[in-house]
C-alpha cells in the first residue's frame, strides 16, 4: 500500500495506475470513517451538563461511533471526493431523459436569502407573504405555459408528481361512480416510473406497443380503451425523441371513453414556450423544475414535480394550496370538498420554486420559448452529424429535445452499447442514457439542452465517428476495457449486489464470510 | 440571452447542416392548431440585477428565523449549519452531478452516499440504510408499505403522537384503506397504540419525541408489536434527539424515518429535506430508494456503485418496491458533511444542548401565570396548554416579532381538544434573551 505525504493510504488495490496523468490531482480517497475518529469534532460546542430528569431514562446507552473531522480535513475530504465526479459545469452530460442544462448560480443565491432560506413552513401565514408570492407567480408561469387550470406544487419530484397526478384521476372517477376502472395504459417507451406509480395505485397496467415509427399507434389505443380504463399515461416529447404525432386524437379518443389523459412531463424543455400541453388535451402533467426550469441535479435530488391539472382535475388538487384573501393571500392547509388531502409534510420544495422562478425571470417567456428552440436544434445537430454513420430506428421525424439511436451500427464489431458509452468516458464526455428507452436494441439516447455551444457539440459529434470509426475498424480494445483514463476502472456490479456491503465497519466488526 | 450559446449565424449554420430551413421547421410533427402563435402573457427576459431586484423584494416579505425570537418546531428545526456544509454543496461536482449511474466518473457521490448510509446506520442503531427519500413524511408511508410486503398483512396503526402531516401522507398514500387505523391527536403523551394490535397488524408507526414533544417508550412498542408478529416503525422528525436518546434500533425497532432537514439543511419553508429510512439486513430486498454498495472496480481497487436497483422502477417497472427515483442526493450530502463536522464529540455536545436551552425555556414557561406545560420528558419541544387560544396568541405575538412556536390547531383541525395548546422548540441557537422576550410576551398576552 502506498502512503500519501499526510500518511493516508493512496491505494486499495493491486492495480497498475493507468490514469498516470493528472493522477496526482485524482488520489483515491479514503473513506471518512478511516480519516477521522470519534473525538475529532469541525464544531465547537460547549459541553453543557444535563439532568436526566426530563429524558425518562431514555438516554442512549449503545454506541455512535460517528467519525469526525475538524474544517480543514472536512475541506479536503469533500473537495477530493468531489473531484471524482463529472458534473455538467465540468463536461457535456448529454444524458437523454435527463435534461441535464446549465444551473444558474443567480438561483443558487436567490434561494439562499434569509427570507426564503431561513423561514419556517409553520411560522404564521401573515410573516410569510412574500413566501407565498412566489409561490403564486411560479403557479402563474407553469399554468400559463401549460393553458392548464391549476396546478398543485407541493411534490417532491418528478415521480411524486406522477403519483399525485393519478391519485387525482383515481379520486375523480371515484367521485363519478367510476372506481370500477381499473387498468391504465402505459406505451412500451416509458419511463419505469410511470408503470411503478399506476402500479403503486392498485392499477393493471396494460402496454401499449410502439409503432415501426417510434410513436404511439393511435389504433391501439382506442383497441386497448375499454370501459375499464381509468387513464393513458403518455410521454410527450416520447423518449424516443418525438412528438407525439396523433397526440390530440389520442386525447380525444381516451376523453370519449371517460377516461383521463397523464402526460410525463419529463420532456417538457422541448416544447416551453412553444407548445402549451393543455392545447393538447393533457389532464394532469407533472413538470420536472430540476429538468426543465434548471433547479441543480444535486448527484440524484432534490427536485420539484409539480403537477398542472385541467379544469376537471382541479378540484382533486392535494392541500396545501393558495387562496387570494383581500390583499394578502391564504394558505389552504386541510383538506375541503373533494381535494386529496396531503402527500408530503408541509408546502413542497420552496428551495426549488425560489430558483425556477429566477430561472423563468431571467429567460422571460421568449427566452423560454428561445432555449426550447435551442434544445431541439441541437438535438437535430447531432443526428443530421452523425446520422449515416449511427443508426437511427425512427428516422421518419424531427427529433426534438433529444435523439435516439440502436446499436445496429456496431453489430459484427464486437461492442456493445455499454462498451461504446464507457470509451466516451475516456475522451471526457459523461455516457449517454443507454438501454433506454427499451423500444429498440441497445439504445442510445442522446439529449443536449440548449445550453450547449457549437463548438461543443462538434467536439461531441467529432469523438462520435471517431469512436465510430475504431469499432468498425475492429479496434475493440479501445471500447471493451475502457474506461481506463477514469477515476475507476469499470466495476463490478454483479459483486455488489451478491454480497452486499451497505455501510462501512471495522475490520473486526466483519463477520468473516465462508467463500 | 445569457444562458444561451448561440448567435443568430451559427443556428444558420448548423441549420444548414441538419438541412431545415428554420428552427420551427423541427417542430413538423406538432399539429399546426397546437402551435403557440400569439406571445404568451408573460414578461419578456431580464437582466441579472433586474431578477435578483424581484426576488429580494419578495425575500423582504417574510419575517426570517433569524429576524427575532423564533421557537417554531413541529416537524422543521432551525439548527445552526456550518459556513463549510454550504460552501462544499456549491462545488459544481456535487451540486451539477446527476444520479450517479456512471460509477467510473460518480466516485464522489457514490462514496458520500455510502458514508451517509454508514452515518444513517450508526445514529439510528440500525444495520442498513437507504441513499434517502424525499422527506420524513414520504418515508413514513414507503415504511407503511414495505411493512406490508414484508408481512403479508393489511393492517397499519399510527399512534396518536404522529405529527398530523405524516398521518395525512399515509392516508393519502393509503386513500380509503380499512385497514388503517388512526388514532387520535394525544397531547398529553398517553400511550394508546399497545392494546389495539393484534394478528392482522403489518405494523405499529410509532414517533419519538412525539409530535407534542413527549419521548415514547419504543422498547414497550417494539415488544407488543414483536408480540404478535408485526413491526415496528419508528419516525423521528428532530434527528440530533438521536445524539442524547436511545437508538430506535437497540431498542427493538424494524423501520426506523426520520426527517434529517436538522444536520446541514436550512428550514426552506418546508423544502427540500432529507428523508432517512433505515432497516434490519433481513429486510433490505423491500426497502425503497437508492442503495449503494461497495465493490472493486477491474484493478481490483475499491469501489462503489448503486446496487440492489431490481428493487426499483427503472428496472422492475410495475413490480418495484416504490416509484421513487429523483431523491434528496444534496440534502443528504449536507447531512453527511454537517455529521462529519460534528463527529460523535459534536453529535453528542449538539443534542446535550439542546436539550439544555430546551429545559431552561421549559423551567421559564412553568413560571409563567396560566400557563400549563403538558410534558413530564422531552427533548427540545415542548407543548404548553395556554387560556386563550394557541393561535390568536401566536399572531399577536408575531405582530410583536416573536415567532413563538406552533399553534396545535393549525395541523389537527378537527379536535377542539387542542385548540389552547402551543408547541414550542429550543435549540442550540434559542439564547436567554430570546427565552426573556417569550416570556415577557407572552405574560403580557396572558394578563
Amino acid at each position: 500500500m502506498s502512503m500519501n505525504r499526510e500518511g493516508r493510504p493512496t491505494h486499495t488495490g493491486t492495480g497498475a495506475d493507468i490514469n498516470a496523468t493528472g493522477a496526482a490531482l485524482l488520489p483515491n480517497e479514503p473513506l471518512l470513517f478511516e480519516i477521522g475518529d470519534t473525538h475529532h469534532s469541525g464544531v465547537d460546542l460547549p459541553d453543557v451538563e444535563i439532568s436526566p430528569d426530563r429524558l425518562g431514562g431514555f438516554e442512549r446507552k449503545s454506541a455512535l461511533d460517528l467519525a469526525g473531522l475538524t474544517e480543514p480535513e472536512a475541506m479536503r475530504h469533500y473537495v477530493r471526493l468531489s473531484r471524482l465526479n463529472h458534473s455538467i459545469d465540468g463536461g457535456f452530460y448529454p444524458l437523454g431523459s435527463c435534461t441535464m442544462k446549465h444551473n444558474p448560480r443567480l438561483n443558487e443565491k436567490m434561494a439562499r436569502l434569509p427570507g426564503f432560506a431561513d423561514i419556517h413552513p409553520l411560522q404564521p401565514v401573515s410573516t410569510v407573504q412574500g413566501a407565498l408570492e412566489v409561490m403564486q407567480q411560479l403557479s402563474h408561469w407553469l399554468m400559463t405555459l401549460t393553458n392548464t387550470a391549476a396546478v398543485a406544487l407541493s411534490p417532491k419530484a418528478g415521480a411524486h408528481g406522477e403519483l399525485l397526478g393519478m391519485m387525482a384521476i383515481k379520486a375523480a372517477q371515484e367521485a363519478r361512480g367510476e372506481g370500477h376502472r381499473k387498468v391504465v395504459l402505459v406505451p412500451e417507451s416509458a419511463h419505469g416510473t410511470n408503470p411503478a406509480t399506476a402500479a403503486f395505485l392498485g392499477y393493471i397496467v396494460k402496454t401499449i406497443p410502439a409503432r415501426e415509427d417510434g410513436t404511439v399507434d393511435v389504433s391501439a389505443v382506442k383497441e386497448a380503451l375499454t370501459s375499464d380504463v381509468a387513464a393513458i399515461m403518455l410521454t410527450n416529447p416520447n423518449t424516443c425523441g418525438l412528438f407525439e404525432p396523433q397526440v390530440i386524437e389520442i386525447a380525444q379518443a381516451v376523453h370519449e371513453a371517460g377516461a383521463y389523459f397523464y402526460c410525463d412531463g419529463a420532456n417538457f424543455n422541448a416544447i416551453m414556450g412553444v407548445v402549451r400541453p393543455g392545447d393538447l388535451g393533457i389532464d394532469a402533467m407533472h413538470i420536472n423544475l430540476h429538468k426543465t426550469f434548471s433547479t441543480p441535479h444535486g448527484g440524484g435530488g432534490p427536485g420539484a414535480g409539480p403537477v398542472v391539472l385541467s379544469e376537471a382535475l382541479a378540484p382533486f388538487a392535494p392541500v396545501p394550496f393558495l387562496r387570494k384573501d383581500g390583499s394578502g393571500l391564504e394558505l389552504v392547509e386541510h383538506v375541503e370538498g373533494e381535494a386529496l388531502g396531503r402527500i408530503t409534510a408541509f408546502h413542497g420544495q420552496m428551495g426549488m420554486y425560489v430558483r425556477a422562478l429566477t430561472y423563468m425571470l431571467s429567460h422571460g417567456a421568449d427566452g423560454l420559448a428561445q432555449a426550447a428552440k435551442d434544445a431541439v436544434l441541437n438535438a437535430n445537430y447531432i443526428k443530421a452529424r452523425l446520422a449515416g454513420v449511427f443508426s437511427l430506428p425512427f428516422p421518419n421525424y424531427p427529433a426534438m429535445h433529444e435523439v435516439l439511436f440502436d446499436d445496429s451500427f456496431l453489430d459484427g464489431t464486437g461492442v456493445t452499447t455499454l462498451d461504446f458509452a464507457k470509451a466516451l468516458i475516456d475522451e471526457g464526455f459523461h455516457p449517454m442514457t443507454m438501454y433506454f428507452p427499451l423500444v429498440v436494441h441497445g439504445a442510445m439516447l442522446i439529449e443536449p439542452t440548449e445550453s450547449e455551444s457549437k463548438q461543443t457539440l462538434d467536439q461531441f459529434c467529432d469523438v462520435m465517428l471517431d469512436l465510430a470509426d475504431d469499432a468498425r475498424a475492429g479496434n475493440s480494445e479501445r471500447f471493451t476495457a475502457a474506461p481506463l483514463k477514469a477515476p475507476k476502472r469499470r466495476l463490478d456490479e454483479t459483486r455488489a449486489a451478491r454480497q452486499p456491503v451497505l455501510k462501512w465497519e471495522r475490520r473486526e466488526d466483519i463477520p468473516q464470510a465462508a467463500e | 440571452m445569457r444562458y444561451l450559446p448561440h448567435s443568430e449565424a451559427e443556428r444558420a449554420e448548423m441549420l444548414g447542416v441538419i438541412g431545415a430551413d428554420s428552427i420551427e421547421a423541427l417542430f413538423s410533427a406538432v399539429p399546426e392548431n397546437a402551435l403557440q402563435k400569439a406571445p404568451l402573457d408573460l414578461p419578456s427576459h431580464a437582466a441579472e440585477f433586474m431578477v435578483e431586484a424581484h426576488m429580494r423584494a419578495l425575500a423582504a416579505r417574510n419575517h426570517a428565523a433569524s429576524d427575532g425570537p423564533f421557537f417554531v418546531g413541529a416537524g422543521a428545526y432551525r439548527h445552526h449549519v456550518p459556513a463549510s456544509v454550504d460552501h462544499l454543496i456549491q462545488r459544481s461536482e456535487w451540486l451539477t452531478a446527476y444520479t450517479p449511474y456512471q460509477p467510473e466518473i460518480s466516485q464522489g457521490t457514490l462514496q458520500m452516499l455510502f458514508e451517509f448510509q454508514t452515518q444513517v446506520a450508526r445514529i439510528t442503531g440500525m444495520d442498513v440504510a437507504n441513499a434517502s427519500l424525499y422527506d420524513g413524511s414520504t418515508g413514513t408511508a414507503e415504511a407503511v408499505l414495505m411493512a406490508r410486503r414484508l408481512t403479508k398483512r393489511r393492517k397499519i396503526i399510527l399512534s396518536g403522537g404522529l405529527h398530523p402531516h405524516y398521518r395525512d401522507v399515509v392516508r393519502a398514500y393509503l386513500k380509503d384503506d380499512p385497514h388503517l387505523i388512526c388514532l387520535s391527536p394525544s397531547p398529553e403523551g398517553q400511550g394508546d397504540i399497545l392494546d389495539r394490535i393484534d394478528e392482522d397488524t403489518a405494523a405499529i408507526v410509532v414517533q419519538t419525541p412525539d409530535f407534542y414533544g413527549h419521548l415514547r417508550n419504543v422498547k414497550v412498542a417494539a415488544d407488543a408489536a414483536h408480540a404478535k408478529g408485526a413491526l415496528l416503525i419508528v419516525v423521528v422528525t428532530e434527528v440530533v434527539s438521536l445524539g442524547l436518546l436511545e437508538a430506535p434500533g437497540a431498542l427493538g425497532a424494524d423501520i426506523v424515518v426520520a426527517e434529517g432537514q436538522s444536520i446541514g439543511n436550512s428550514l426552506n419553508f418546508g423544502g427540500p429535506y432529507v428523508g432517512l429510512m433505515a432497516t434490519k439486513k433481513e429486510y433490505i430486498r423491500q426497502m425503497p430508494g437508492r442503495l449503494c454498495g461497495e465493490t472493486v472496480d477491474a484493478n481490483g481497487e475499491r469501489g462503489f456503485v448503486l446496487t440492489l436497483s431490481t428493487r426499483e422502477q427503472h428496472i422492475r417497472r410495475e413490480k418495484a418496491t416504490s416509484n421513487i427515483c429523483t431523491n434528496s442526493g444534496l440534502c443528504a450530502l449536507a447531512f453527511s458533511i454537517h455529521m462529519a463536522l460534528l463527529g460523535e464529540a459534536g453529535f453528542v455536545r449538539l443534542a446535550r444542548l439542546n436539550h439544555a436551552r430546551a429545559c431552561v425555556l421549559a423551567d421559564a414557561l412553568e413560571r409563567v401565570k396560566g400557563i400549563e406545560l403538558l410534558n413530564k420528558t422531552f427533548f427540545n419541544e415542548m407543548t404548553i396548554r395556554l387560556p386563550k387560544p394557541g393561535a390568536e396568541v401566536i399572531e399577536t405575538l408575531a405582530a410583536r416579532g416573536i415567532l413563538a412556536g406552533v399553534p396545535a390547531s393549525r395541523l389537527v383541525s378537527d379536535d377542539p381538544a387542542v385548540e389552547s395548546l402551543i408547541i414550542l422548540a429550543a435549540t442550540e441557537l434559542t439564547s436567554d434573551a430570546d427565552i426573556a422576550a417569550l416570556v415577557s410576551g407572552l405574560e403580557e398576552v396572558l394578563a
